[in-house]
């Protein structure tokens, strides 16, 4: 699993009101820092140290993540849905980089 | 200093003990005092009550690289009262942090669900705060078995 | 003299571990239905000949987190994976412009069954060849690409792709064809010889003990039809081969190089073991 990717599952529509359950799911190897290498070099700590969920650009949910996160980590929450619109999800990487994804939900 | 072969017998042990010694050593744990401390800290001082939260973590975790775990705590998650945040912790972890969960009103409930690594058999702790100042948790132990074979 | 003393006495400790916890029990009772629309076949009736009466999955010996992960191809982390081997399949390498999409088209279609058929006769070679090894000869041939390396660059995730279309097709290898069946029995000779300081077999543990623990392990019939696997150890996915040299390696021997001809009869009869369970691939194992 090479590439930093993120896997995201959203129903497609929800009743106004209705409180769904999201998945996310990104391949990262939460490297703790807590392993050493052949030559027994500490290697160094690399993890997805935040993620947000927004919806139409308001906080929904986030959290801070500690190396005690399993590799490709798994976040699963939920979301209360008042209106239709989208869902955008961040990732952000202890070297700088952010992974993003967006879903979109309609009102049934 | 003539290498004779007691002296390279003594020598090696040395190193080998050494090496052993080295390897056994693995990451120095935290204590489960390091981690009542973090829980006193996340909690703001006041003791955590019993109750309203619930943390579901496997009896056994088949290997402690991924152990999944969920908490949820009632809340009627309104503007005025709703869960603000849950933090988890493993009292035999190198640290004990693990992973601190954020909910709004929009959250619609206050649960979520992970997968955490555990070094060795331990308690994992889940503490919640609300928007009122209340502050619950869960407590769980979670045995980590040593595998058989293979790979 | 102290060397055989020392094998002696480490059977008998194992013997000792392994038939300890025998009220453990064996394989769960459950039905194992991917996303609610797939059903698998984890346990059948074994094939003529077969040692065991029923070829059992390793899934019915895991714990219930773990066997929750395989049931959902959303939750299951090792379809990150086969994803990833879904884009080499469209990427093109090679001196000839080719992907693998470019004569193969779209895999659900074309690589559907595939899988559940490996290891097959390769004339060419004059020996039998598996997904991993079929993907060198594709890129070397067709593409003019250099083949991987053991466990490396893009085997992984692709071998894990295309086995995966065909998920719940019972495994069934073609034993007729060229010289398979003298591969076969070299495998099952394989399968019997017991190896390393603690001289045990893969029967040893996995016909002999299937069902029992090894330390906190349960262990399962060792059957294959999962691979490439996703192991919580690791966090990734592992392969066959990968597997094989683990477990002979922890009998403290020497172990065989991937892709040589002990492991290949061995993967030919491990499959072969394996008959009539639905390709599983990626599974989720311990």
């Amino acid at each position: 699993m090479a590439a930093v990717k993120p896997r995201v599952k959203v129903p497609k529509s929800a009743s106004a009101g209705e409180v769904i359950t999201i998945k996310t799911l990104i391949s990262h190897p939460m490297e703790s820092g807590q392993r050493k290498d052949n030559d027994g070099n500490p290697i160094p700590r690399q993890i997805i140290n935040k993620f947000t969920c927004e919806f139409n650009g308001q906080a929904v949910f986030s959290c801070d993540i500690d190396p005690a996160v399993s590799a490709n980590p798994y976040l699963e929450f939920t979301a209360k849905v008042n209106e239709a619109g989208t869902f955008k999800f961040t990732w952000v990487d202890d070297d700088g980089s952010v992974y993003t994804d967006e879903k979109e939900i309609a009102l049934k | 200093m003539t290498i004779t072969r007691r002296s390279m017998l003594t020598l090696s042990v040395g190193a080998a003990i050494g090496v052993v010694a080295g390897v056994r050593s693995g990451p120095a744990l935290a204590s489960a005092e390091d981690a009542m401390a973090k829980v006193m800290e996340f909690a703001g001082g006041s003791e955590p009550a019993t109750g309203t939260i619930t943390l579901d973590a496997p009896e056994i975790a088949e290997n402690g690289n991924t152990v999944p775990i969920s908490v949820s705590v009632e809340s009627p998650m309104t503007d005025g009262d709703y869960v603000e945040s849950v933090a988890i912790f493993a009292d035999g972890n190198p640290s004990p942090e693990v992973i601190t969960f954020n909910f709004t009103p929009m959250s619609g409930e206050a649960s979520a669900t992970t997968r955490m690594r555990l070094a060795k058999t331990q308690n994992v702790i889940a503490v919640a705060k609300t928007s009122t100042g209340q502050v619950f948790m869960d407590k769980k132990e979670v045995k980590v078995t040593i595998g058989g074979c293979g790979g | 003299m102290k060397k055989h003393y020392l094998v002696v006495a480490a059977s008998i400790a194992l013997a000792g571990a392994v038939s300890a916890t025998a009220f453990a029990g064996g394989p769960v009772d459950e039905e194992l239905v991917i996303d609610g629309e797939i059903q698998m076949t984890t346990r059948t009736a074994a094939p003529e000949g077969h040692p065991l009466d029923e070829v059992i999955s390793g899934w019915h010996y895991r714990t219930k987190e773990t066997r929750a992960l395989e049931a959902d191809t959303f939750e299951n982390p090792a379809m990150l994976g086969v994803e990833d081997g879904e884009q080499i399949w469209n990427t093109v390498e090679g001196t000839e412009g080719k992907s693998c999409a470019s004569c193969h088209g779209d895999a659900s279609e074309s690589m559907a069954g595939v899988g559940a058929h490996y290891p097959k006769w390769d004339a060419d070679a004059g020996r039998p060849i598996n997904i991993e090894l079929q993907i060198n000869k594709c890129r070397e041939e067709q593409m003019g690409a250099e083949p991987y390396a053991f466990d490396k660059g893009g085997q992984k995730p692709l071998t894990a792709y295309i086995k995966h279309q065909s998920l719940g097709e019972p495994v069934s290898i073609d034993l007729t064809e060229g010289e398979m069946q003298s591969w076969w029995d070299k495998g099952e000779e394989l399968y019997y010889t017991r190896t390393g300081q603690l001289d045990l077999s893969c029967a040893t543990c996995h016909e002999d003990h299937n069902g029992e623990y090894i330390r906190a392990d349960h262990l399962s019939q060792g059957q294959v039809n999962g691979f490439p696997t996703y192991r919580l150890k690791q966090a990734a996915l592992v392969s066959v081969h990968n597997r094989f040299r683990g477990c002979i390696r922890d009998t403290r021997a020497e172990f065989p190089a991937a892709f040589s001809d002990d492991l290949m009869a061995l993967e030919v009869y491990v499959t072969w073991r394996g008959t009539g369970l639905s390709v599983e691939t990626p599974a989720v194992r311990q």
